[in-house]
C-alpha cells in the first residue's frame, strides 16, 4: 500500500468568530489524486492555503513528505508546487521569463532544458517569447501549469485549475495531469467545482460542508453513500441541505 | 538566505525595466523634472544671494540627495507593488522564498534603481549649473549610504502597512517619505525649526546627514558626530522595520490576507 505524503490531524481554522476548518483529518497519498469537493465557504481554499504555509492554523497539524510544516517550511515547499487559475504571473514578462524566475527560485539545474519541455508537454512552445498578458486564459493555466512542474514537485496542489477554460483545453489539461501523473507518480490535491471533472480526476474524494469532513471514499462510494446518479446530485443534496 | 533566490527576484525585477520603458519614469522623468525646477530656482535667487555662501551647492546637493533616499524607499515599495499588482505574491510565498530573501531582493533593486537615477540627476546637475556634487568630496559616501538605508527603513515600514492593509494603503508609497522631509533639514538647518520639531528632527537619521552635508560644505570637515548618529539611528529603525514587516506577515498569515492583498 503507498504511503502517505500529507497527514493532516485535527486541522482548525477560526477567523475572529467563524470557523472556517473544524478539526478536519486525513492523509493523502503517495500518486494519487485526491480531490476535494465542498460548496462555496466549506473551507478547501482555506484548508489549501494552511497546507501551503500562508494561512497559519490555529490549530491541529501538518505533515508534508514526512515533515512538520511548521518547522520545516522551506524544505517541504521546495518539494511541492501550487497552480490557482485565480493566481497569475507577471504580465510584463514573456512566459520564457516568468518561467526562468520561477526555476531560479527553485533552484531548478539545466532549466532552460526543463522549460523548453514543459513548454512542449503543454503545448506552448509556439508561446515562449509571447509577453503573458497576451495570453488567452487557457494558455495562462498551461504556463501556469508549466511553471508548477518546474521543480519537479512530489505534491502539487491545484485549485480550480481548469475554471474559465474551454472544454476541449479544459479536456487537454486533465489529460495532461493524468499523463504526467502517470509517469512520474506525482500526488495530486485538486479542488474544482466541475462535478463531471472530479469524479473523472480524483481516485478519491473528501467531501467537506461548513469546515467539516462530510464524507471521504472513492467517487462511486460517495455516489452510492448519497444515493446519487453523479457527483453533481450529490453536490447539490449536500449544498441545499437534503441529506 | 539562499542567493539563487534573491538573484530570481532581482532578475525579475529588472526584467521589467527592459521590456517597459514607461516603468524608466520614475528613475529619469521626475528626478529630471525636480533637477529642472530646483536648479532654476536656484540659480535665479542665486543672483540675489550673492553674500550667502554656497547657496547653489547647498540646494543643488540637497535635492539630489533627497532623491537618492526618495528612490531607495520607492525602490522597496513599487518592487511589492508589482507583486500586487501582478497577483504574483502568492506564487512567490507558495515557494521557498523567505521574507528575509524577499527584502534582500527589494533593498537590491532599489539600490541599482538608486544608482541609475542618481547618475542621471549627477550628470544633468554638472550639465546644465556646472554643478559637481563630487566636489563635497569622498566624505559624501558614508552619508549617502544613510539616506540609501533610512530610505529602506521607510520602504519596509510603508511594505509592511500596504501588506496589513491592502491596496488601499498604496498611496503611502509615494507619500510617507515625504512625511519625514520638513523634520530632515533637507533644505534648511535644524536650527531653524520651533524646538519641539528639533526634538524630533535629532530623531530622524537624513537630519543628521543633511546636517552633516552642510558641515562639510562650510567647514570642509568631517562631521563624524552627525555621521554617528545617523547610522546608529538607522540601525535601529532598519531593524525595527524589518521586526515590523515580519510582525505583520505574521498577523496577514495568521488572517489569511496574503491571497486577498491586491483584490
Amino acid at each position: 500500500m503507498a504511503h502517505s505524503v500529507v497527514e493532516v490531524r485535527k486541522l482548525t481554522k477560526r477567523f475572529e468568530r467563524v470557523t472556517a476548518v473544524n478539526e478536519i483529518s486525513f492523509e493523502i497519498y503517495q500518486g494519487e489524486i485526491l480531490g476535494m469537493l465542498g460548496p462555496n465557504g466549506a473551507g478547501k481554499t482555506t484548508t489549501i492555503q494552511m497546507l501551503l504555509g500562508v494561512t497559519t492554523p490555529t490549530s491541529g497539524q501538518i505533515r508534508i513528505l514526512g515533515l512538520d510544516l511548521n518547522r520545516r517550511r522551506e524544505e517541504i515547499l521546495g518539494q511541492v508546487n501550487f497552480s490557482s487559475s485565480y493566481v497569475s504571473l507577471p504580465q510584463s514578462l514573456t512566459v520564457w521569463e516568468n518561467l526562468r524566475v520561477f526555476a531560479q527560485l527553485y533552484h531548478v539545474r539545466n532549466y532552460r532544458e526543463k522549460i523548453d519541455r514543459l513548454l512542449s508537454v503543454f503545448e506552448i512552445a509556439p508561446l515562449r517569447d509571447t509577453v503573458s498578458r497576451k495570453l488567452s486564459t487557457g494558455q495562462s493555466t498551461r504556463v501556469s501549469l508549466a511553471k508548477a512542474l518546474l521543480n519537479d514537485p512530489k505534491i502539487l496542489f491545484l485549485d480550480e485549475p481548469t475554471a474559465s477554460l474551454d472544454p476541449d483545453i479544459a479536456d487537454k489539461t486533465r489529460s495532461m495531469l493524468k499523463t504526467i501523473r502517470a509517469q512520474s507518480g506525482l500526488t495530486i490535491l485538486y479542488t474544482s467545482h466541475n462535478m463531471r471533472e472530479m469524479e473523472e480526476m480524483s481516485d478519491r474524494i473528501i467531501f467537506l460542508n461548513k469546515g467539516e469532513i462530510i464524507s471521504t471514499g472513492t467517487p462511486a462510494e460517495i455516489m452510492k453513500r448519497y444515493q446519487g446518479e453523479d457527483l453533481e446530485e450529490v453536490f447539490l443534496k449536500v449544498a441545499r441541505g437534503k441529506t | 538566505m539562499k542567493l539563487h533566490r534573491i538573484l530570481a527576484l532581482v532578475n525579475r525585477h529588472l526584467m521589467l525595466y527592459k521590456r517597459s520603458p514607461q516603468r524608466l519614469m520614475e528613475i529619469v522623468y521626475w528626478p529630471l523634472l525636480d533637477l529642472m525646477v530646483w536648479g532654476f530656482i536656484t540659480m535665479y535667487l542665486a543672483r540675489y544671494k550673492e553674500g550667502l555662501p554656497a547657496f547653489v551647492t547647498f540646494f543643488l546637493g540637497a535635492l539630489i540627495l533627497w532623491d537618492i533616499l526618495f528612490r531607495a524607499q520607492q525602490g522597496i515599495c513599487i518592487s511589492f507593488l508589482e507583486e500586487i499588482w501582478s497577483r504574483n505574491l502568492l506564487n512567490l510565498f507558495v515557494s521557498p522564498l523567505r521574507t528575509g530573501e524577499f527584502l534582500a531582493a527589494t533593498m537590491t533593486v532599489s539600490i541599482i534603481k538608486v544608482i541609475g537615477a542618481a547618475i542621471m540627476t549627477i550628470g544633468l546637475a554638472y550639465l546644465f549649473y556646472s554643478f559637481n556634487l563630487f566636489m563635497i568630496g569622498l566624505s559624501l559616501v558614508p552619508f549617502v549610504i544613510n539616506l540609501v538605508v533610512t530610505g529602506w527603513a521607510i520602504g519596509i515600514f510603508t511594505t509592511a502597512i500596504i501588506l496589513r492593509y491592502g491596496q488601499e494603503a498604496e498611496v503611502l508609497a509615494w507619500g510617507l517619505a515625504f512625511l519625514f522631509q520638513p523634520v530632515s533639514a533637507v533644505f534648511y538647518p535644524i536650527s531653524v525649526l520651533p524646538p519641539w520639531l528639533q526634538t524630533i528632527a535629532n530623531g530622524i537619521p537624513a537630519a543628521h546627514v543633511f546636517e552633516g552635508m552642510r558641515a562639510v560644505i562650510e567647514t570642509a570637515n568631517f562631521p563624524l558626530t552627525e555621521l554617528l548618529w545617523a547610522a546608529g539611528l538607522n540601525v535601529l529603525y532598519l531593524a525595527g522595520a524589518i521586526l515590523f514587516f515580519n510582525g505583520m506577515f505574521r498577523i496577514v498569515k495568521a488572517k489569511g490576507l496574503l491571497v486577498r492583498v491586491g483584490e
